[in-house]
């Protein structure tokens, strides 16, 4: 559990650098990459939680309970409370004064620096209103992956407080396009801790967590056409899955982890195969005179949605995982794009052409109607937190491409702020690391 | 033996119907040219100028322009054009590029072993990954006109880029129309 959350740069191409030169560029990720808050309508309930400074947090690289509320608030289910005062997870908490200040829970806790380096983070959780504990955790981490112990405390809280799991732990992948250099990141999923998995003077599109977390599928054009490749995000190695004659592309786990579905032109237009997650022969999904592509399962892997124009322009589609009959699933409007199914398979969302703007919408399955999420008009690749309470996204009508985060519901957005370089085509991890 | 010529002008037969708006398109009319290049304009004008057939006149004097490059080889300034543009949301590969497909034709056709790349691109406009596959079908609709003029399909390989290498970045239309492309690379 407490492995350290390394990932590997690889750089391609950098011949006319020197080793040491290509290693400084690469560590040059956006300073202050955090995402930040932008309320755009008032959420349903939202519990009021304190979070006291933990004890000695200070001596830690990072500060816990800092993160711990900015985790809570992002999620848009908590409001923060003031906590000022010095506490640990032993003091005595008067429940009565906590009360008065309007909090219903109450987090406490210390950092402690161990003989072996790492630290052990303490706290406790009351619940105010009824007046008890409600848990004490210890766990110990290496100073590298204190951000990841503090995302811990997060969780633990959120579970206990909301009864469902939560994601301020995971991961999210996406890339980065500065003039003549892309890379592709994983950072925590609040945009900080960022680390380089791969940079390229080329084009890379479409990453996918696999469904334990620990490869990443992506596109890379580093050999001038667009071909799958498999990275292991904690080693960097990395294989070609589906190079094949044209474009190889759109690459989606299937749940059981062990092959992939991809778009490939191999054969004329751009259709749906199967692959192993080591490569070989392709097993042809589709077949239309048409464009079939960004594949997206069902999280029971029983369905895969894609994006065909089989009926004119680009809409969402489904067909059992094995191929076969596809059924329309959009047909509000011209142009329907980029479908990502949530956890529990109830939801879709997608990107909609309306006017000339691009949106984030929602729909219900099997048969549900639309919803707009959002209300810019350059939205594109959604992509589901593992607890399908948010989306991650690209908004690129700023004139740069920014990664935001939405709830579910379009009411609490926030967007991740850097420092230059345009961000696109995140993809949340899964649960664990 | 391939005939080449019999089989180049059924192939061109083959490929007007394929072109959009084949219907009101005569063969024995002169393409139109692309303004963007002047050369081809330069080598078919030097055809109707003067000195076309033995004898017919001798008074006719054929100009010469050294300013556009090309004069006087029509087919070389095909060879030179390598970008086929597309309108919004098309695959239509337009009747003006015939003299273009039919140049790089005739150089892969008298060589066997030459091999290009076609790149199909996109605006950018719309999703990553449905604009790669786009910027494929147009790569592919080039191929096949090629294929259609005598080309051998292993010695084409038609890839996208989608929107990822756009020629400019501005987003007005006069700048997307540019970067709605398939360019036609030597491998």
């Amino acid at each position: 559990m407490n492995r350290p959350s390394h990932t590997c740069p690889i750089l391609l191409n950098p011949p006319r650098r020197s080793f040491v030169g290509a290693l400084a560029a690469a560590a040059a990720v956006p300073a202050a990459a955090q995402f930040r808050f932008e309320i755009t309508g008032i959420g349903g309930t939202q519990i009021p939680v304190a979070v006291a400074a933990f004890r000695d947090e200070e001596k830690a690289p990072v500060s816990v309970a800092s993160i711990v509320r900015a985790d809570l608030q992002r999620s848009g289910l908590f409001r923060i409370v003031d906590a000022p005062g010095s506490y640990d997870e032993t003091t005595r908490v008067a429940m009565a004064d906590w009360r008065g200040r309007g909090a219903d829970a109450l987090a406490v806790g210390s950092v402690t620096r161990l003989a072996d380096g790492r630290f052990d983070v303490r706290f406790k959780l009351w619940d105010l209103v009824r007046g008890e504990e409600l848990l004490g955790k210890s766990n110990a981490a290496l100073p590298a992956d204190m951000r990841l112990a503090a995302h811990r405390v997060s969780d633990t809280i959120y579970q206990n407080l909301t009864g469902e799991r939560g994601v301020f732990s995971t991961r999210i992948a996406f890339v980065t396009r500065a003039p003549g250099r892309y890379q592709l990141h994983v950072t925590d999923a609040d945009g900080e801790g960022g680390q380089i998995a791969l940079t390229s003077p080329d084009p890379i599109i479409s990453p996918a967590w696999s469904p334990d977390g620990k490869d990443l599928a992506y596109v890379s054009f580093e050999s001038q056409k667009a071909v799958v490749w498999v990275q292991n995000v904690g080693s960097g190695q990395r294989r070609m899955v589906a190079n094949f004659r044209g474009t190889n592309s759109a690459p989606a786990w299937h749940p059981n982890g062990r092959e992939l579905a991809v778009a490939l032109s191999r054969e004329g237009l751009t259709q749906i195969y199967m692959i192993a997650r080591d490569g070989g022969a392709p097993r042809r999904l589709t077949n239309s005179p048409s464009i079939d592509t960004e594949p997206a399962f069902a999280p029971d892997g029983s369905q895969i949605y894609f994006v065909s124009d089989r009926g004119g322009g680009p809409q969402i589609y489904r067909m059992p995982a094995a191929g076969g009959s596809a059924e329309r699933v959009t047909f509000s409007g011209g142009y329907n794009i980029s479908p990502t199914i949530s956890p529990d398979g109830k939801l879709m969302a997608f990107v909609s052409r309306q006017g000339g703007a691009y949106r984030l919408m929602s729909q219900p399955l099997p048969n549900g109607a639309p919803t707009p999420i959002s209300d810019s008009d350059g939205d594109e690749s959604p992509s589901f937190a593992p607890n399908g309470r948010l989306l991650v996204y690209t908004n690129r009508s700023q004139g740069r491409d920014v990664l935001m985060t939405t709830t579910i519901d379009g009411r609490i957005k926030s967007r991740l702020l850097t420092t230059g370089a345009d961000m696109r085509e995140p993809a949340w991890g899964p649960f664990g690391r | 033996m391939f005939n080449y010529r019999t089989g180049l002008s059924a192939a061109v037969c083959t490929l007007a119907l394929l072109f959009a708006g084949c219907s009101s398109t005569k063969l024995d009319e002169e393409a139109p040219v692309e303004s963007r290049n002047p050369a081809t304009a330069a080598g078919t004008g030097a055809g109707t100028g003067g000195a076309t057939g033995s004898g017919t006149s001798q008074s006719g004097v054929a100009t010469v322009d050294l300013n556009k490059s090309g004069a006087g080889d029509a087919n070389a300034a095909a060879m030179a054009q390598r970008t086929i543009y597309f309108d919004f949301d098309s695959f239509i590969v337009k009747d003006e590029y015939r003299p273009l497909l039919e140049a790089h034709a005739k150089a892969l056709n008298a060589n066997r072993s030459k091999r290009m790349m076609l790149e199909g691109h996109t605006d950018e406009l719309g999703g990553r990954e449905y604009n790669l596959a786009l910027g494929q079908k147009r790569a592919e609709a080039v191929l096949k006109s090629l294929v259609l003029l005598g080309v051998m399909e292993t010695q084409l390989e038609a890839v996208s880029f989608g929107e990822e290498r756009p020629v400019s970045s501005a987003t007005d239309e006069a700048s997307r129309a540019k970067n709605r492309r398939v360019e036609l690379k030597d491998k």
